[in-house]
């Protein structure tokens, strides 16, 4: 980086003006020579300036800002700790209802067991009440169709006699023979029987 | 032919410094190379060594920043 | 920064590297020598750079809003982040401390950032700001070494659990990092501040190429990419340098309260 500046400065071509206004840390141009941090006649005012922020931000900061954002933060932790309180009260507020609603769940649930366990001892009653009488009513029925199966039977028992006689002296006749009508009904009712 | 013997001495020298750079940043690789690889097997205790870290690079670079300013001194203020 | 072209218009088309311009320190009104109390560039951005602590820290919490603002939020992110710092490095009992080093903290970070704006001079970049303010740590952590523990501080410099034969070669050792400390500390962040600088400057001054000649086509783009990257990292580099200051300051304050290691 050959700064012309600088060697210009070294060769002593720079108009003098310029040095004698800015200073012998800038030449006639406004450049820098050699490095402006080691420039000595600028240093005091940068500690000059320096030391008057510093102190400046300083008793900002110790006076009004680090207080104040303490405070903020303080308060912060104090809400959230107020928060969290009362976020446990309703945790136990949830808790004691969970096990009120658990109760009447149980309650409901031995409830409807019960009803059930009647409902059906009821629908059982109803049921055994109607099946006799239909059992009874079965039986009536049954006896009376026998009786008059019974009858019938008897009936049809004599017709066939009756009707065999008929057929027996018809055939009788019919074969030339003469018989007679209790000879015939003994003969049938022996081959009946038989 | 301009200049004289001094000032190419100086630019030399200015050129040379800067070598120390390299070691510099040979420094400061190895410093965070480590603390990564330690950093790897035990990640849970890499959080609270980072300012450790940070001081260890902060004193190999400055060895590097003072080559640098050597190397500004012979250019600018020789 | 000083302008750039006053030779090149001179002389026609030709490369000016004027690096350190941007840190002459200049007169606001008039021209003239620069005395101790003169208005300069150094008076308006250290200015600017209080108005920002105040913009920041004192109207950004006006509010005290429990649910934060943004800027609120942000200048309490830097509280306690000073705040996490000096307890976890220096100690709870350094904490009548913090707004000393908040100070310190606020005044650097801001001061690096306002110098990265285009055009503005970057007062951490002058050594004898960052001297001032590393020789402010430097007697602050001394003197209050010797007015907590007496003559019993200078035990910082006598390594107890090292072998005898070996004390007194560590002790001077200690004694010349011990005052190595603040050239190292003020350098360190001008050092870091300047360089940034000066090389964004060398890369600007490669980019009118393009108005020279055919090769300025490859030049001109590479030093805009350059300047770029350089940028970032030297945003970067102006938290970090503040951060570093700040951390060490804490370190020595640690050494200074508890001088027996």
């Amino acid at each position: 980086m050959a700064t012309e500046t600088t060697a210009a400065a070294v060769e002593g071509h720079v108009s003098p003006v310029g040095l004698e206004e800015a200073g012998k840390c800038v030449d006639s141009h406004g450049g820098a020579i050699g490095m402006p941090q080691l420039c000595p006649e600028w240093m005091g005012n940068q500690i000059f300036w320096l030391a008057v922020t510093l102190v400046v931000i300083f008793f900002v900061l110790s006076r009004i800002a680090l207080p104040r954002i303490a405070a903020i933060l303080a308060e912060r932790q104090g809400t959230i700790t107020n928060d969290i309180a009362a976020a446990e009260d309703l945790k136990a507020k949830a808790v004691e209802a969970e096990i009120a609603y658990n109760k009447a769940l149980a309650d409901a649930r031995s409830d409807a067991q019960n009803i059930i366990a009647e409902t059906k001892a009821g629908i059982k009653a109803e049921l055994d009440e109607a099946l006799a009488k239909a059992d009874a009513e079965i039986a009536a029925r049954t006896a009376e169709g026998e009786k008059k199966i019974a009858e019938i039977r008897a009936g049809a028992l004599e017709s066939v006699g009756e009707v065999a006689k008929d057929a027996a002296l018809a055939i009788v006749a019919a074969m030339g023979g003469k018989a007679d009508a209790k000879t015939v009904d003994a003969a049938v009712a022996s081959r009946v029987k038989g | 032919m301009e200049g004289d013997v001094v000032q190419m001495g100086a630019y030399i020298g200015a050129g040379l410094a800067c070598t120390g750079m390299g070691g510099a940043a040979v420094g400061v690789g190895h410093v965070v190379g480590n603390f990564l690889s330690g950093a790897l097997r035990n990640p849970s205790a890499a959080g609270g060594q980072t300012a450790t870290m940070f001081i260890g690079i902060a004193f190999s670079e400055a060895l590097g920043i003072f080559s640098f300013l050597v190397a500004l001194l012979l250019m600018f203020a020789v | 920064m000083a302008t750039e072209t006053h030779e090149g218009a001179e002389k026609g088309m030709e490369l000016v590297f004027h690096p350190m311009d941007q840190f002459i320190v200049k007169p606001l009104f008039g021209e003239g020598a620069v005395g101790v109390f003169t208005v300069t560039n150094v008076t308006l951005w250290m200015a600017l750079a209080l108005l920002a602590t105040i913009g920041l820290l004192v109207l950004g919490t006006s509010k005290r809003s429990t649910i934060p603002t943004r800027i609120q939020s942000v200048a309490e992110l830097c509280y306690g982040f000073v705040r996490k710092m000096v307890e976890d490095v220096a100690g709870k009992d350094a904490l009548p401390y913090f707004p000393y080093i908040m100070t310190l903290f606020i005044f650097i970070v801001f001061s690096n950032f306002l110098g990265l704006l285009p055009g503005a001079f970057t007062t951490t970049s002058h050594i004898a700001v960052t001297a001032v303010l590393a020789m402010l740590v430097f007697l602050t952590v001394t003197l209050m070494g010797f007015f907590k523990h007496g003559l019993g501080f200078l035990g910082v410099f006598w390594i107890s659990s090292a072998p005898l034969p070996l004390r007194p070669i560590l002790a001077l050792i200690e004694v010349i990092s011990y005052f190595v400390r603040p050239v190292s500390h003020s350098i360190r962040l001008a050092g870091n501040m300047m360089a940034g600088h000066a090389v964004i400057k060398v890369f600007a001054a490669f980019a009118p190429m393009i108005l020279i000649g055919w090769i300025g086509v490859l030049v001109t783009p590479l030093s805009i990419i350059a300047i770029t990257a350089i940028y970032a990292l030297e945003v970067l580099v102006a938290f970090i340098q503040a951060y570093v200051f700040t951390i060490l300051t804490c370190v020595y304050l640690k050494d200074a309260l508890h001088p027996h290691h």
